[in-house]
């Protein structure tokens, strides 16, 4: 008898995942649509090769021609050129933040939902505490007290870029901790965990071989979400001014810049407020079609 | 003593350790922050260092940490906190004159987020799936993807400069009086509170409907129809009353971000608020009222999950009480 290879090949829990995550219409559309915009934020600056810092006063405050696809602002400097750039910086924010997020939020989740004794309870006050701190004006504090410092450690774009992602990541570590304890509290009963126990595996080999993949999903969700919410509270902090200097024209700051000539050039203010909501909603989206695929308790 | 009275104690008593707890991060930051408050005087020729030493050990800046925070916190406690080097006042008159328009607003967006989030989602979630509950958790998943300054600066674009309706800036002192002055009020809060609450209710929304969905197949909504009961009268005195108490917790929760979306709009629409006031500090470089302001923030959080938890031991009889 022939093997029916080709029915057992198409069994894989990522298979799985994915047929689910294609349901989703929107989230698919978002992915599309995210895709097309890092594609363009990485490769159309080779494409459109005018500086950023291209000052030219007789072209001030255009609104959208051929020669300036999206305006010009109060220098004449061209804003395509601009938002390409602060594209990748606002991304990488996003995404830098979300790995330290996820990193301090796993191991305190690990750490808490594996011990038995006092240590669980105290880092779980811990992420409480820290849930109950009010974010934007502590991230103002802490970038009000080192800014300088930082500057002289990493120069400028480096250290704000620094304290912008350990901040930010230093605070939205607790959803995946709270996410992470719960899934191994559950987790670490389980029979094959017991058998992994019982074989002499070490608690590290334990979290890491046997506990940590059956609970990547929901994490990989909460992921997601937090780097919407850091691009997020990167844009807000440039947008009150307190964020990357002038000269790094991130999304937030070209809005900053933008908001004192709304009615003049409105163009200046609505492309980066646009390019800041549309990449949210898509990654928001996203979440949501990955929260469908990877938690299928949570579906009805 | 009653039994309501004890539950309040008890989590007044848990209230405090998060309290003292926000305080010692906040002055660890302070404590970590390089830079000394008496570095300029180090390289001032004219001051002697002996002076120099004196003032240090005057205002105990070589004492351990430990005690340092002592002093911080008693100082906090008994509403010293200090001098605003900008606006040359005591750092509390300042808040207090500051306190009532953020309270106001975030109050007024919290009460038309719950005016949203309520029908919209106890509505979805009686018709899961229907074309309305796809449309609004679309709605919501745009209207919490939006960033609050871009939804200010959009509603600013469209009804400041293009229709003039309303004035884009909030003033604290109206020359006008009676029902003149409630308009003009009402008119200049009418931009920073939809901002907000359109915000927050985004978000609510897709709580209650979620919150709604979990009691509607419980089996004593089954047995209020069974009894004959008219949908409208088993949906709001069964279901959302119930289906309300975990929204209470959720609605405390969120405080955090409502504040940072304060801020935000405070700046925006330049409300004469605690948040823009934290904003001017940073830029002015005013300590006292940076580590004031940050330090109530916190405490009005600490405060807002006390009173939630009040209500949800009162809401639900079955949370014990004891």
């Amino acid at each position: 008898m022939v093997e029916p290879q080709r029915a057992a090949r198409q069994f894989s829990p990522w298979l799985d995942a994915w047929r689910r995550f294609r349901r989703h219409r929107l989230a698919v559309a978002s992915a599309v649509i995210l895709v097309a915009m890092i594609l363009s934020i990485l490769f159309a600056p080779l494409l459109w090769k005018v500086a950023i810092n291209d000052i030219d006063f007789t072209a001030r405050m255009q609104t959208p021609s051929w020669q300036h696809p999206f305006g010009t602002d109060d220098l004449g400097q061209d804003l395509l050129a601009r938002m390409l750039y602060g594209g990748r910086i606002s991304l990488a924010v996003g995404l830098s933040a979300m790995v330290v997020a996820l990193t301090v939020g796993t191991i305190i989740g690990a750490v808490a939902g594996m011990s038995r004794r006092w240590v669980g309870p105290a880092l779980m006050w811990l992420t409480d505490l820290f849930l109950s701190l009010p974010a934007l004006p502590l991230l103002l504090l802490v970038i009000y007290l080192f800014r300088d410092a930082l500057k002289a450690a990493f120069g400028p774009e480096g250290g704000v870029f620094v304290m912008i992602v350990v901040v930010i990541g230093g605070l939205r570590w607790m959803p995946v901790a709270r996410l992470v304890r719960a899934q191994f509290l559950s987790l670490r009963e389980k029979e094959f965990v017991e058998a992994a126990r019982a074989l002499g595996a070490s608690k590290v080999r334990q979290v890491v071989r046997h506990i940590l993949p059956n609970a990547l999903g929901p994490v990989i969700v909460a992921a997601t979400i937090d780097v919407a919410a850091a691009i997020i509270a990167e844009s807000t902090l440039s947008f009150l001014g307190l964020g990357f200097p002038p000269d790094i024209p991130t999304w937030g700051r070209i809005l900053y810049d933008a908001k004192d000539y709304l009615d003049i050039a409105p163009h200046w203010a609505l492309f980066p407020g646009a390019a800041i909501f549309l990449t949210v909603l898509s990654i928001n989206f996203i979440g949501d079609g990955l929260r469908d695929a990877l938690d299928p308790r949570r579906v009805m | 003593m009653t039994v309501m009275g004890r539950y309040l104690l008890r989590r007044l008593l848990i209230a405090i350790p998060s309290l003292l707890g926000i305080s010692v991060v906040l002055f660890t930051v302070l404590a970590l922050a390089p830079g000394d408050p008496f570095g300029e005087l180090a390289t001032n020729p004219s001051i002697p260092p002996e002076v120099r030493m004196a003032l240090r050990e005057k205002f105990g800046i070589d004492d351990p940490v430990a005690i340092r925070y002592v002093r911080w916190i008693t100082a906090m406690l008994q509403g010293d906190w200090g001098f605003s080097f900008a606006s040359r006042i005591n750092v509390d008159t300042l808040i207090l004159q500051r306190l009532p328009a953020t309270l106001f607003v975030i109050g007024s967006a919290q009460v038309l987020a719950l005016m949203i989030a309520i029908p919209v989602g106890v509505y979805a979630a009686t018709r899961p799936y229907s074309l309305f509950d796809q449309i609004s958790s679309t709605l919501a998943f745009v209207g919490f993807s939006l960033p609050t300054f871009f939804t200010g600066l959009l509603l600013i674009l469209i009804f400041s400069v293009q229709l003039d309706w309303l004035p884009f800036v909030y003033r604290a002192d109206i020359d006008a009086t009676g029902w003149r002055w409630y308009w003009e009020h009402f008119r200049q809060a009418v931009m920073p509170i939809t901002v907000l609450g359109l915000f927050l209710g985004a978000s609510m929304t897709r709580y209650v409907r979620s919150a709604v969905l979990d009691v509607i197949r419980l089996d004593y909504v089954t047995t209020a129809r069974a009894k004959g009961l008219g949908e409208r009268v088993v949906i709001v005195k069964h279901v959302v009353r119930n289906a309300l108490i975990p929204v209470v917790t959720l609605v405390a929760l969120q405080m955090p971000a409502i504040f940072g979306g304060a801020i935000v709009t405070e700046q925006i629409f330049r409300i004469p608020g605690i948040g823009s006031l934290l904003i001017s500090a940073i830029l002015a470089n005013d300590t006292p009222v940076i580590m004031a302001v940050t330090f109530v923030f916190a405490c009005l959080v600490v405060f807002f999950n006390l009173i939630a938890d009040v209500l949800y031991g009162w809401l639900d009889p079955r949370i014990t009480l004891a």
